[in-house]
């Protein structure tokens, strides 16, 4: 168990800059994800605290002692790679034991210590195996077996799951929760996706462009999203997003037609706020209800339990999520309904989250 | 585009088997003729039909040109030849495909340029350099002066030499200094997933612990089929051993074969020459029957 600790890390490639300055603390057998799209610098920052690229400036430190300058093996973390990179001519049981083999365990010890790993991964009957002759998911469990039998200090996956299909994928999702609150060691999981990222996070660490957009618990990310691209990065599918204009007694939505009645927060007038509200937070209501949005239906996707409802609010994209057994018709009208509460507000420009504060008039705050 | 209509099937076996016919005939006359008396062999054609003094001529060859011996020789020339090839190529490969140090790209490019210097074209610096491994140690030493003062000094002559000629270093180690070998190797390490690499690292292993435990039993293929080619090269090698063996005790068996070809004058004993051939070509045909398998394998496909 170790804690880590980031300080002003960045990460230069030649003249290009992937990570600008990231500062992270993770407490001792935490299980933090960090989530951003492809490209963002996510896993940069896995592989710099592994050790296996170099860390261009600020410091990364595990259980207070700075690594900079140490090899992956003095790290005492172990790594969960994408693509498994299980070594293909050595056998299961050598793959699991290779790194005790490199550190020179007694044979006998070796053997002892993989049998147990495999028990915990119920992998005893594959152990005489080599990795071509296993199915995807036997593959990823002996890349965890791998990482297991060090009992390492910290654990670091990067996007392990995302070579799997679908059903795989939620069943070594819940096995890897299982498998850190037995063994409790901190542990860094990369992914881009986000399901993934809100069921495995203790904490979550959501980056975008080599920065830290939001760190917090899932619910926090979900319910409080820090900038705009959190807000339309996590949750599926994406917070609707509209243009607000600023004006002396509240702000205006789509054009003036609609009306916020919430205090400007010291905003210039007539300068522009992006207001975001979540598909699962609107209301599909009969059209003409006094108070309703009137929206076009575009597209409807069945989800089974539910289905997503896209429609055309004044010629933007918005969607909705309901769970009632509706069906409107592609070309129809309906009426939108969401409550002043479950709306976010966002910067324009810099996307940072903006706190405008409800007027206090007791009144329906959305006017139609 | 696989076709399969019986008159295509009948050409491409027409084909196939003009194209064995071509390989094999040599060597089915060979062994005709090795297989003749000295009357029937110089006959005018020579008949098709093996004669039945096969053994004996076999053992006539083995004797005249003491092929016993020469095999030998042969075979450790061509194996440490094989080996050493196959051995410097895996480490040059490894190392400019591994890692990152200055000059990297000119070394390349100098085991590059070696593709274009065979031993042929370099074949005069080379002897010299054999016939005194350190000559160009003393030349340094002697234009910087430094064999003149440590003989003011000591009163040591300086006088470096060490010469390889009549040896089997001296047969090897200039045939292994080429750069095809190399570059076998460096295509398949390039498909070696990073991955791989990463996750030896993150088990602790070093570089060399790397390289023997995890790249070595990968290439496995690749080592076969480098092997068997410059195996046979060498083997088959008759300019650098008939230069450099002025000994008997040293002579390849490819180089002594000119003992068996009938000299102006002599007998026309051209069923003797034959089995010769015949035995000097069994080595190598052994070795590409038994790695043929990994050899292709090598060549064509990676593991995946």
């Amino acid at each position: 168990m170790a804690s880590i600790t980031i300080r002003s890390v960045k990460k230069n490639y030649a003249k290009t800059q992937v990570v600008h300055g990231v500062d992270l603390d993770f407490a001792s057998g935490e299980f933090v994800v960090i989530l951003g799209p492809s490209g963002c610098g996510k896993s940069t920052l896995l592989r710099m605290i592994a050790g296996l690229e170099e860390i261009s400036d600020g410091t990364i430190a595990i259980d207070g002692k700075v690594v900079n300058k140490l090899e992956p093996r003095e790290r005492g973390c172990a790594m969960v790679f994408q693509n498994y990179a299980l070594y293909p001519h050595m056998s299961v049981a050598q793959n699991i034991g290779y790194s005790l083999k490199v550190a020179g365990v007694p044979a006998a010890e070796r053997t002892q210590r993989i049998q147990a790993v495999a028990r915990v991964l119920e992998l005893e009957h594959l152990l005489d195996r080599k990795p071509m002759a296993l199915s995807g998911g036997q593959r990823q469990r002996v890349a965890m077996g791998r990482a297991m039998i060090r009992e390492p200090k910290v654990f670091l996956f990067d996007e392990p799951l995302s070579n799997l299909d679908a059903k795989l994928r939620v069943q070594m999702r819940s096995e890897i929760r299982k498998l850190h609150r037995r063994l409790n060691a901190t542990s860094v999981f990369v992914t881009h996706d986000q399901v993934e990222a809100m069921t495995l996070a203790d904490r979550l660490v959501v980056i975008n462009g080599g920065r830290v957009e939001q760190v917090g618990t899932p619910a926090e990310v979900y319910g409080r999203p820090a900038s705009r691209f959190v807000a339309t990065f996590v949750g599926a599918p994406a917070m609707n997003m509209l243009e607000g204009t600023v004006t002396l007694d509240g702000i205006s939505l789509l054009g003036g037609s609609r009306k916020l009645n919430v205090s400007r927060a010291g905003l210039a007038v007539s300068s522009k706020v992006a207001v975001g509200v979540r598909p699962e937070a609107v209301r599909m209501v009969a059209p003409g209800t006094p108070g309703a949005l009137a929206a076009t239906v575009d597209l409807i996707e069945e989800l089974g339990a539910g289905r997503v409802i896209y429609v055309d609010l004044d010629g933007a994209p918005f969607s909705v999520v309901t769970s009632e057994a509706v069906h409107p018709e592609p070309g129809s009208t309906i009426g939108l309904q969401f409550a002043e509460s479950d709306l976010h507000f966002f910067s324009s420009e810099a996307g940072g989250r903006l706190e405008v504060f409800k007027a206090s008039v007791p009144e329906p705050a959305l006017q139609g | 585009m696989v076709e399969r209509t019986p008159i295509l099937n009948f050409f491409t076996h027409l084909i196939l088997f003009a194209g064995f016919v071509f390989c094999v005939a040599p060597f089915v006359i060979v062994a005709i003729a090795a297989s003749h008396n000295l009357k029937d062999v110089n006959d005018v054609p020579m008949s098709l039909l093996p004669g039945s003094d096969f053994w004996v001529n076999i053992k006539t060859a083995w004797t005249t040109a003491d092929l016993g011996p020469k095999l030998l020789n042969s075979f450790i020339m061509a194996f440490g030849v094989a080996a050493g090839k196959v051995i410097i190529s895996a480490l040059t490969a490894f190392s400019i495909v591994y890692f990152r140090y200055p000059g990297r790209m000119l070394i390349f490019w100098l085991i590059f340029i070696t593709l274009m210097l065979p031993l042929e074209v370099r074949i005069v610096p080379t002897y010299a350099v054999v016939t005194n491994v350190l000559e160009p140690y003393q030349t340094i030493m002697d234009l910087t002066g430094l064999s003149w003062l440590i003989e003011k000094i000591s009163g040591v002559q300086v006088q470096l030499s060490l010469g390889l000629l009549n040896s089997y270093s001296g047969l090897i180690l200039p045939l292994i200094a080429t750069a095809t070998g190399t570059f076998l190797y460096r295509q398949f390490f390039l498909t070696v997933p990073d991955e791989l690499t990463e996750a030896a690292r993150m088990d602790g292993a070093g570089a060399l612990r790397f390289f023997v435990d995890i790249l070595l039993p990968l290439s496995r293929n690749n080592m076969a089929a480098l092997g068997t080619i410059m195996f046979l090269w060498a083997w088959n090698q008759y300019l650098w051993p008939l230069l450099i063996t002025t000994d008997q005790s040293h002579a390849m068996a490819v180089t002594e074969l000119k003992q068996l070809i009938p000299n102006v004058g002599g007998a026309p004993e051209w069923h003797i020459a034959m089995a010769g051939t015949l035995i000097v070509m069994l080595p190598p045909m052994i070795v590409v029957v038994l790695m043929q398998r990994w050899f292709v394998r090598g060549l064509i496909a990676t593991e995946k």
